[in-house]
C-alpha cells in the first residue's frame, strides 16, 4: 500500500477511509414539487408558493424535468436507472424545514449503484464506487446575523430540487476527494445538471472521515458539513484525520457525530444542536404515488447525452495523440474543451502535432494570461479561431517560438489576428539561408577569440553564437535554420 | 309565497328547480337558512357564520337565474365543513392552532362549487383537526344533534363531520360538505338521518382540504336525500393536476343513473360485519334492507371478509401516523397560533402543546412512535401489509357481488355526557366505516329506519372503485323502499 | 408492548409536544390501551404480503418544467405571527 495514504500514529499508520455526500442542486426552472422559480439571489420569499410555505392542504406535484435531471446524472455516472422509485419523508423540525419534513428518498431511490474514475496526479486511475443518488428538496434559509436575538427565514431555496450522491466509502485521501468533486462537477456541468457553484451554494459536498488500521474494520466516523470549497475540502480532511488519529492513539473513542468546518482556523468542531433529536421516522409519502419510468424514455435520454468528460478525453488521446496530462486538463472544464475543440476546427493542418501545439498554446500562454488578468476562458480576449490561426502561423514556420509570444501579446491586446499581425509588424521570421549565413559570417568574424575557444572544447560558446545571430537578426531568424547553419559553420 | 319554513323543506333539487321556475329567488332562499341558522345558534353546528358573503353570492346567482344561465348549483345555499380552505374566509378545521388562518387560496373543491354557482352560508363545525366521531373535540365546542331522545339529553351528530350533519338534517343548509378519513361523512349522517357519501380515493380533489391522514381522506356530500349527494358529487368530483393522488377517471353522470334500480345486481352481506352484541334494532333494519333490494330485483349473496377485525387497529396505526406528519407544519411560524418560546425548540413546545386538543396530541403521539427507529417495521409495515388484505378481501369480494350491503353504525347516536372516555371504545364507534377508507372504496350511508329510542339508523352501500353509480342506484331503491321520515318532517324544529 | 414515561417524553419531544407531569400519566394509560388495541395486528400472517402503497393512482403524474407559481410574498406572509423585512422570524438559533 502506498505510503502517502497513511497517517502516522505513535503506534504505526493509519488508513484513512472517506465518503462523500454531495448535494448538487438541479438546473431547472421551477422547483422539485412546486411551480415556483429557483433563480439564485431573489428577494426573500417572492419564489415561494403556498406548497413552499407548508400552508395547509397543499400537496407535492413532481417536475418532470428534474427526473430528467436526476436520469441523465445517473446515466453519466455509469449507474443503474431504478425505473420504479418511491418519495420518503423525513420527518424532522427546523425553521427551515416548513412542512416539517423533507420529501426525499429512502428506500427506493431513482438511481442506484455506479462509479466514475478519477485522476490521480501520478497518472493512476481509481475509480470511485458511487452507492446512488436520489431526489429531495432543498430546505429555505435561515438569517443569523441580522438580530441579536431572532433569525429570519427565507423560503426562496425551500423546494428547489437536489440530488444527493453519496459515494461508497473507499476514498483514500484528501486528494482523492479532490479527484472526486472535481469529476463529479465536471460530470454534471457538462450533462447541464448542475452547474457545480460550490461558492454559491449549488454544489454542497459533506465528507464522512474515519480512520483504521490497514485491514481492520472501518472505524467510527465523524461527518463533516459546511465545507464549501475543495481548499477547504482538503483542509477540513487533513485536519479530521489527525484529530481522530491523536485520539483514538490515546485510547480515546472517535464520537460519532456531526461536524461543521470553520474555515477560518481549518478545524472542525461539534454542531452544537442535540443529536438525539434526529430519528427521521422516514415513510413512503403518502401524497406521491411511486415514480415510474418506462425503459424507453431513459433510452431516449441516454441517446440525448453528450459526450462525458472521460470519453472525450480518450478521444483526445486517440486522435490528437495528445498526453494523458494534457487530455485531462482539457476536458477539467467544459469551457476549456469547448475552446480546444472550437479551434480545432480552425487549425490547418489539423494534425497530432498541430493539435499537441494549439494545446500546448491553450494550456500554457493562454492560462497564464487569464490568470494573471483574473479572468475566465468565456471573456478570453483572444478566439479559439485566433489561436489557431496563430498556431497554424508557427507551424508553417512563418514566426519561431519566441517572436510567437509577442505575436500572442499583441492579439490579447487587440483581439486582431496572428497573421494580419504579423504582416503589419514585418514577423515574418527570415528563412532564407543565405541571409542567415551572410549573418553569421559575420557575427563569427566579429568573435574570432571566442571562436578559438569554442573550437578548442568551450561548447557552451554555441550559445552565444546563436544569441548574437538572432540578436542580430532581431529574433526573426529561423531558430532551427540558424542552429544548423551556424553548426556547418563551426565545424569547418 | 312560500313560508320560511317551506322554503327550508326543500331538497337541493327540488330548490334547483324552484329557482328555475323562478318561484323564488336565491337572496329569499339563503335568507331563509340564515335566519334559521341564527335562531338555532345553540346546535352550534357553524364555527362562522356567512351572512354578508352568503347573500353576496345570493345576489349573483339571482342575476345568472335571471338571465337564464343558472349553472349545476346557482343560488343553493350550502355549508362547507371548515377544513376547506376558503380564500379570505377563515378556516380553522375546529382547532385552536389555526386560529385566525384565512386562507390566500381556495380548495378545488369549493372553487368548483363556487364555479357552480353554489352560495356559502357558514363555516360547519367539526372534530379537531378532523379526529373524532363525536364532535366533541371542537376548539369551539360540541355540536348538538337536533335529534332527541325521550330522556332529552343532548345527543351527538357524529364527527367528524358533526356540524355539517346537524346543519343538514336540521335545516341549516340545504346540503354540506363534509370529509371522510374513516367514517367521518358516513357515521355522522347515519346519526343524523341524512344521506352520505364518500367516494372513491381519488375522485375528489385533495387540494386546499386540510390534511389528516393523506391516503385514506376523501371529500363528499351530506344531504337531505340521495339524488341530492348524486347532484352535488357531480359538482365536487373530477381530476385535479394540483393533485398527485387524483384520478383521471372521467365523472359520470350520476344523476343520471339515480333511477335505474337494482335488477340483477348481486348484493353481498359480509358475514364479519355482524359484531358480537349488536342491537337487535340495526340488526332488523339490516335484514330489511336486504330484503328492500331482494324485492327490486337484486340477488342477495353470502360473502366473507376475512380480515375486517383487524380495520380498525390498521387504521389506528396508519391514520396517526400519517397525521403525526401532516401536522409537523403547525408550528406557529408561518400562520395561526403563535405561543412565544425563548428557543425555536420552545416555541414549537408551547404553541403545539396549547394550540392541539388532547385527541389530536394523543394521536400525534401515537403516530410518531409507531414510525419511531425500531417500531416502524413492527407497526407501520405491518399495517400496510393487513391494508393490502383488507382490499384484497374487498377484490375477491366484488367477483362475487356488485355491491356490499352493511349497517353504517353499530348503534345510533349516544348521548353528548355518555361519550366513553376510553379511546379505543370511542374508537370502536368506526369499525363498519374504516375498511371502506382503508380499500380506497366509495362508501354511502342511506338512512333506513329508528333504533328503539326513536333515533336514526342508517345502511351502508359499499362499491368497487369508481363504481359510485352503482351506489346511487341501490342507495335510491333503499332510501324509496325505507320511506324515512326526515328530522325536518317530523319536528316542528322551525316554529 | 408498553410505554414507559421515559419513552413517552422522548417521543413527546420527537413531536414537539411537551406534557406537564400531570398529564403524563393519563396520556400513558391512554397511549398503552391504544397500543394494546393495535398488537392484535401481530396475529395476522403477512409474510408473502407486500405493503400498499395505498391510493388509486398507480403511478406519480409529472408536470412540465414551466413557473407557475410564487411571486406572492404578501400572500405567503399575511398570516404570519410575525415578519420581518419579508422574512418570517423565529427565536434564533444557534448552531
Amino acid at each position: 500500500m502506498d505510503n502517502k495514504y497513511f497517517y502516522e500514529g505513535a503506534s504505526g499508520p493509519w488508513e484513512l477511509v472517506i465518503g462523500l455526500e454531495v448535494h448538487a442542486q438541479i438546473i431547472s426552472h421551477s422547483k422539485l414539487f412546486s411551480g415556483a422559480a429557483t433563480t439564485f439571489g431573489g428577494e426573500p420569499n417572492t419564489q415561494v408558493s403556498f406548497v413552499d410555505a407548508g400552508m395547509p392542504g397543499m400537496l407535492p406535484v413532481i417536475n418532470e424535468e428534474c427526473v430528467k435531471q436526476a436520469v441523465k446524472t445517473g446515466l453519466g455516472l455509469n449507474a443503474e436507472i431504478n425505473l420504479v422509485s418511491v418519495f420518503d419523508r423525513k420527518n424532522y423540525f427546523y425553521a427551515d424545514l416548513p412542512s416539517g419534513y423533507q420529501i426525499s428518498q429512502f428506500t427506493r431511490p431513482i438511481v442506484g449503484k455506479g462509479y466514475l474514475d478519477i485522476e490521480l496526479e501520478d497518472g493512476t486511475v481509481r475509480r470511485i464506487g458511487i452507492t446512488r443518488l436520489h431526489l429531495e428538496q432543498d430546505a429555505g434559509k435561515s438569517i443569523h446575523d441580522q438580530h441579536p436575538d431572532k433569525s429570519y427565514i427565507d423560503l426562496n431555496r425551500a423546494g428547489v430540487a437536489l440530488m444527493e450522491i453519496v459515494s461508497e466509502p473507499e476514498i483514500r485521501s484528501a486528494e482523492e476527494a479532490a479527484a472526486y468533486v472535481r469529476k463529479l462537477r465536471a460530470i454534471v456541468r457538462c450533462l447541464g445538471t448542475c452547474d457545480g457553484n460550490m461558492d454559491q451554494g449549488s454544489m454542497r459536498v459533506d465528507v464522512n472521515v474515519s480512520v483504521r488500521k490497514a485491514g481492520a474494520p472501518f472505524g467510527i466516523r465523524a461527518e463533516i458539513k459546511n465545507v464549501n470549497s475543495i481548499k477547504f475540502l482538503m483542509q477540513a480532511i487533513h485536519y479530521e484525520a489527525e484529530r481522530q488519529v491523536a485520539l483514538l492513539e490515546e485510547g480515546q473513542e472517535v464520537v460519532q457525530e456531526t461536524r461543521l468546518f470553520d474555515s477560518s482556523r481549518g478545524t472542525t468542531r461539534p454542531m452544537r444542536t442535540k443529536e438525539h433529536a434526529h430519528d427521521y421516522r422516514y415513510f413512503p409519502d403518502p401524497d406521491l404515488p411511486p415514480l415510474v419510468l418506462e425503459a424507453e424514455w431513459v433510452e431516449k435520454i441516454k441517446k440525448t447525452l453528450p459526450e462525458l468528460p472521460d470519453a472525450k478525453k480518450a478521444r483526445f488521446i486517440k486522435d490528437y495523440e495528445l498526453s494523458t496530462y494534457d487530455a485531462s486538463v482539457l476536458v477539467s472544464e467544459m469551457e476549456t474543451a469547448a475552446y480546444f475543440e472550437e479551434a480545432l476546427k480552425s487549425l490547418d493542418p489539423l494534425t497530432p502535432k498541430t493539435a499537441k501545439l494549439l494545446a500546448n498554446w491553450l494550456i500554457g500562454e493562454v492560462f497564464g494570461a487569464l490568470n494573471r488578468e483574473n479572468k475566465l476562458l468565456e471573456v478570453c480576449p483572444v478566439s479559439p479561431k485566433h489561436l489557431a490561426g496563430l498556431i497554424t502561423e508557427i507551424h508553417k514556420g512563418v514566426i519561431s517560438g519566441k517572436i510567437a509570444k509577442e505575436v500572442f501579446s499583441m492579439m490579447w491586446e487587440t483581439g486582431t489576428e496572428a497573421a494580419a499581425l504579423i504582416k503589419e509588424h514585418g514577423l515574418q521570421q527570415v528563412s532564407d539561408d543565405s541571409a542567415i549565413v551572410a549573418v553569421i559570417d559575420k557575427i563569427l568574424a566579429e568573435n574570432g577569440p571566442m571562436v578559438e575557444e569554442y573550437k578548442s572544447g568551450k561548447e557552451k560558446l554555441f550559445g552565444f553564437f546563436v544569441g548574437q545571430v538572432m540578436k542580430a537578426m532581431a529574433g526573426k531568424a529561423n531558430p532551427e535554420l540558424v542552429n544548423t547553419l551556424l553548426k556547418q559553420k563551426l565545424e569547418n | 309565497m312560500n313560508s320560511k319554513n317551506d322554503l327550508i323543506r326543500l331538497t337541493l333539487a327540488e330548490a334547483r328547480e324552484g329557482l328555475r321556475q323562478k318561484k323564488f329567488s336565491s337572496v329569499e332562499l339563503t335568507q331563509a337558512y340564515l335566519e334559521a341558522m341564527a335562531h338555532h345558534r345553540g346546535m352550534n353546528a357553524y364555527i362562522l357564520e356567512l351572512p354578508e358573503l352568503a347573500l353576496e353570492m345570493a345576489k349573483e346567482s339571482d342575476k345568472r337565474l335571471a338571465k337564464g344561465e343558472g349553472r349545476a348549483l346557482e343560488g343553493l345555499p350550502l355549508a362547507i365543513k371548515d377544513i376547506f380552505c376558503t380564500e379570505g374566509v377563515q378556516t380553522t378545521a375546529a382547532s385552536h392552532i389555526l386560529e385566525g388562518f384565512k386562507p390566500p387560496y381556495e380548495s378545488t373543491v369549493t372553487q368548483k362549487l363556487k364555479d357552480a354557482g353554489a352560495v356559502f352560508i357558514g363555516k360547519a363545525n367539526m372534530d379537531d383537526s378532523a379526529m373524532g366521531s363525536a364532535n366533541i373535540t371542537s376548539y369551539y365546542g360540541n355540536v348538538i344533534s337536533p335529534w332527541k331522545r325521550e330522556d332529552g339529553k343532548d345527543l351527538t351528530p357524529g364527527g367528524s363531520s358533526g356540524g355539517s350533519a346537524a346543519a343538514v338534517a336540521a335545516g341549516l343548509a340545504i346540503a354540506a360538505t363534509g370529509t371522510d378519513t374513516g367514517g367521518s361523512i358516513r357515521q355522522p349522517a347515519a346519526f343524523t338521518g341524512t344521506v352520505g357519501i364518500k367516494p372513491t380515493y381519488g375522485r375528489c380533489s385533495r387540494w386546499g382540504i386540510i390534511a389528516f391522514a393523506s391516503s385514506l381522506d376523501q371529500a363528499g356530500p351530506i344531504t337531505r336525500d340521495v339524488r341530492d349527494a348524486a347532484l352535488l358529487l357531480e359538482e365536487m368530483a373530477g381530476y385535479d393536476p394540483k393533485d398527485s393522488t387524483s384520478s383521471m377517471y372521467e365523472v359520470p353522470s350520476f344523476e343520471k343513473v339515480l333511477n335505474q334500480g337494482v335488477k340483477g345486481l348481486r348484493v353481498g352481506i359480509p358475514k364479519e360485519y355482524r359484531l358480537e352484541g349488536m342491537g337487535a334494532d340495526i340488526v332488523n333494519i339490516w335484514e330489511k334492507g336486504a330484503a328492500w333490494l331482494k324485492q327490486a330485483g337484486a340477488e342477495i349473496v353470502d360473502i366473507s371478509l376475512p380480515h375486517t377485525k383487524y380495520s380498525l387497529p390498521t387504521y389506528y396505526v396508519l391514520a396517526p401516523a400519517e397525521a403525526s406528519s401532516n401536522l409537523a407544519r403547525y408550528d406557529g411560524v408561518r400562520y395561526g397560533l403563535r405561543v412565544p418560546g425563548r428557543t425555536l425548540d420552545e416555541l414549537y413546545e408551547n404553541t403545539r402543546s396549547e394550540g392541539f386538543g388532547r385527541e389530536v396530541q394523543r394521536r400525534v403521539l401515537i403516530g410518531t412512535y409507531v414510525l419511531s427507529a425500531g417500531y416502524y417495521d413492527a407497526y407501520y409495515l405491518k399495517a400496510q401489509k393487513v391494508r393490502t388484505l383488507i382490499a384484497q378481501d374487498f377484490q375477491l369480494a366484488f367477483q362475487k357481488v356488485d355491491v356490499i350491503l352493511t349497517p353504517a353504525t353499530p348503534t345510533a347516536a349516544f348521548a353528548l355526557d355518555e361519550t366513553p372516555s376510553d379511546p379505543v371504545v370511542m374508537y370502536l364507534n368506526d369499525v363498519l366505516t374504516v375498511p371502506v377508507n382503508l380499500a380506497g372504496l366509495p362508501g354511502m350511508s342511506v338512512p333506513a329506519g329508528f333504533s328503539k329510542e326513536g333515533l336514526p339508523l342508517g345502511l351502508q352501500l359499499i362499491g368497487p372503485a369508481f363504481e359510485e353509480s352503482v351506489l346511487f342506484r341501490a342507495g335510491r331503491v333503499l332510501e324509496e323502499a325505507a320511506g324515512f321520515t326526515p328530522f325536518l318532517e317530523r319536528s316542528k324544529f322551525h316554529g | 408492548m408498553s410505554l414507559d414515561q421515559k419513552t413517552i417524553k422522548r417521543i413527546a419531544t420527537l413531536a414537539r409536544l411537551k406534557l406537564s407531569d400531570d398529564r403524563i400519566e393519563p396520556m400513558q394509560q391512554d397511549l398503552n390501551r391504544i397500543l394494546h388495541f393495535i398488537d392484535q395486528l401481530s396475529e395476522v400472517d403477512t409474510s408473502q404480503v407486500t405493503p400498499m402503497a395505498g391510493g388509486s393512482t398507480l403511478f406519480m403524474p409529472m408536470r412540465k418544467d414551466v413557473v407557475t407559481d410564487g411571486n406572492c410574498v404578501e400572500k405567503v406572509l399575511e398570516n404570519a405571527p410575525e415578519v420581518a423585512c419579508n422574512m418570517f422570524v423565529v427565536p434564533k438559533v444557534v448552531e
